[in-house]
């Protein structure tokens, strides 16, 4: 295991470092605003959805405030509509990484009938989308793990060159299907990158109670494949840990694990109070770590983002935010009529009543 | 046509597909260079090697939870479980993720992947290696399940499953493997799923059967004939989707209607057929529906004497006629 971040990544502050934050990175200064774009967008969707929570135009909303700078920085090396990814429920700015936009999201939050995860079936952050190869998210945690095992192992077997990545938090982590993944994929080299956002917290359980180690990534050694710790604050860092594992696992050398120490800057969910079994200090250190103040002051000592770049942003994402939330919210729910649609591929027509149905015969008779 | 075994008639439906369609891989626990623990796989990993005949640890939750990434990316796996039995920890990977893969999505992504599992009693088992699955699952829409009776069926249906494009558990009633052998063509057919059989055409009662139970319920159908007691015996062959039209059609001119089947009686899969049968051909009865399955006990006991005491038999499904028919 190594451990990898802002103190031994890059020299941070002052105008000596300007222009020295994308280059050691095989970045350019423009992806840089890129990524802060992703992150800023998706922190700008999420606290929208709790506004329609709170003003009850949205029944429940799970956040990813707090995740976007591990999310945004794991998700960027990989190939868009190529290489696979088998998301959880705070996974908005790995969503909107790969390809979903603000109107995708925002129609699952609705559960609209043009919803393109699931119809409307799913609950609010249970994102997917076949054509971004995002696997649907369910909720008992953890099951995804072995669909990107699976689905590394069928790219190797058809020759396609992708990558799966499975992305958790660590309370999923403990899971037995983790081990059984972990197992598999080093056994067999698969090409998989398996990402834990560390948030500190199962719902209310603090780590210490549902880790016996202090870094998940401990665990990687457990099955011979390398595990890295990174600053989730640290988004090039993040970047750096997920290309050297995606890199790897493209020219075939294995899985490895990622786990990203991230904070978690809301509630589980729309349905926890979280000052219930979280102290106000514990609270306040852990919005010290929200990534975003800190990747944008990061672009701004760089030089990267200056501020009438900063204001065309935020402009163009409060833009992107009331679009995506006024189309959403006009479009038609899905009709009763169709719920049955999709449970196989064609209807079960020797499961309907047969037409000598007495009730049917007495009717026509 | 050929003569094959049970289990034959399977291996070959899974050799032509793999040689029909590269997509089609199977992975299981010892599945390779053994062949299976029933030798249903022997000889794939020779003839298709470890690419495509691939031995898993001891993981059924792995197991299928690989195989469902692996259908969503382009592949047609056939997922062994070593015994039916072993199948619950994989059941949220069934339940929650394969069945409801196309419903969530809401057509967007599908599973195609096969399930196979042997199941049933009557082989000295015991608790964990007799037990009948199939309610657990034919509960659930979204998953098809197959349970053949012949060799012509086995190896039909399960080219069929492989080809369907939703996920299929086919259940193969271990006691068959090697007792029960049968003409198979040589060349290219199939059985397609959801259509039911009628084994034996009678005019007094219906017997509703599948797998081993439809193989004791014609032998108890030749005992009571003997009697007087004209006894149709229909094979449901697919238990999801169900044949509804084969199963009414028969109740209806019959008009008395006995399910048999190797399962705890409570809330088995006979408990749904008998439930169709009261509320769709409830003008054309003439007796109670009635049901003759396994004993309530969590599973088959080991000892041979408790082990016949639990299982069904020709016998015993001859007396449950013959209690119908004089009703």
């Amino acid at each position: 295991m190594t451990v990898t971040g802002r103190d031994s990544g890059w020299a941070s502050g002052g105008g000596g470092s300007r222009g020295s934050l994308a280059a050691p990175h095989g970045l350019a200064d423009a992806d840089l605003l890129a990524m802060y774009r992703i992150m800023a967008l998706a922190r700008a969707l999420d606290e929208r959805m709790w506004v329609l929570n709170r003003s009850g135009r949205a029944p429940f909303v799970i956040s990813g405030q707090g995740h976007e700078g591990a999310q945004v920085g794991i998700a960027w090396p990989l190939r868009r509509d190529h290489d696979w990814v088998a998301p959880f429920y705070r996974s908005i700015a790995t969503c909107l990484v790969v390809g979903m936009t603000p109107r995708d999201l925002m129609l699952a939050q609705f559960a609209r009938a043009s919803d393109p995860g699931s119809g409307g079936r799913q609950m609010p952050g249970h994102y997917g989308h076949p054509a971004h190869h995002v696997v649907s998210v369910s909720s008992p945690v953890a099951t995804q793990i072995l669909h990107a095992t699976g689905i590394a192992l069928a790219a190797r077997i058809r020759g396609l060159d992708q990558v799966a990545m499975a992305i958790m938090g660590e309370g999923s982590s403990n899971q037995g299907d983790v081990h059984e993944a972990l197992n598999f994929a080093a056994i067999h080299r698969l090409p998989f990158v398996f990402v834990v956002e560390n948030n500190g917290y199962a719902i209310s359980v603090p780590a210490e109670r549902e880790l016996s180690v202090r870094d998940v990534a401990q665990r990687a050694a457990g099955y011979g494949i390398p595990g890295v710790v990174v600053d989730g604050t640290d988004v090039l860092a993040c970047y750096a840990a997920s290309r050297e594992a995606v890199a790897r696992a493209r020219r075939g050398d294995g899985p490895s694990l990622i786990e990203a120490k991230v904070t978690r800057l809301t509630g589980h969910s729309s349905d926890d109070q979280q000052t219930k079994y979280r102290s106000a200090s514990d609270l306040a250190e852990g919005r010290t770590r929200d990534p975003l103040p800190i990747f944008r002051a990061q672009l701004r000592d760089a030089g990267v983002l200056d501020e009438i770049t900063e204001l065309e942003l935020d402009g163009e994402i409060a833009v992107a935010v009331d679009d995506a939330t006024a189309f959403a919210e006009a479009e038609p729910d899905p009709d009763p009529a169709t719920g049955t649609d999709h449970v196989f591929a064609d209807p079960l027509a020797g499961e309907a009543p047969p037409p000598w149905h007495p009730s049917r015969a007495r009717e026509a008779g | 046509m050929a003569v094959r075994t049970f289990i034959e008639a399977i291996r070959e439906g899974m050799a032509d597909e793999m040689r029909r369609d590269p997509s089609v891989v199977v992975l299981g626990e010892d599945v390779g260079r053994k062949g299976g623990v029933f030798l249903a796989t022997d000889g794939l990993w020779a003839e298709f090697g470890d690419e495509r005949v691939i031995d898993t640890p001891l993981t059924e939750s792995q197991i299928i939870g690989t195989s469902v990434g692996a259908a969503l990316n382009g592949l047609r796996p056939i997922a062994e479980i070593q015994f039916a039995d072993f199948i619950f920890p994989a059941f949220n990977q069934i339940v929650s993720e394969a069945a409801r893969m196309r419903y969530r999505t809401a057509g967007g992504a599908a599973v195609p992947m096969v399930i196979r599992a042997p199941y049933g009693g009557g082989v000295h088992g015991a608790l964990y290696h007799s037990q009948s699955v199939e309610a657990f699952f034919t509960h659930v829409p979204g998953i098809k399940t197959v349970i053949p009776a012949t060799p012509y069926d086995a190896k039909g249906l399960l080219r069929s499953a492989i080809r369907d494009d939703d996920p299929v558990l086919f259940l193969e009633h271990k006691k068959l493997y090697r007792s029960v052998r049968g003409e198979v063509p040589d060349g290219e057919y199939t059985v397609p799923l959801g259509q039911a059989v009628v084994r034996r055409p009678g005019r007094r009662l219906t017997v509703v059967a599948y797998g081993l139970m439809v193989h004791y319920a014609l032998e108890a159908a030749e005992r009571v004939a003997a009697e007087g007691i004209d006894c149709e015996v229909v094979d449901l062959r697919t238990l999801r989707p169900l044949d509804r039209a084969t199963l009414l059609a028969s109740v209806r001119k019959t008009g008395k209607c006995l399910v048999a089947y190797e399962d705890n009686k409570f809330g088995g899969y006979g408990a749904e057929i008998a439930a169709i049968v009261a509320e769709e051909a409830f003008d054309y009865l003439d007796g109670p529906v009635s049901r003759i399955a396994g004993p309530d006990t969590p599973a088959m006991p080991y000892n041979l004497a408790l082990e016949e005491w639990f299982m069904l038999s020709p016998g015993k499904i001859a007396d449950a006629i013959r209690k119908l028919a004089a009703y």
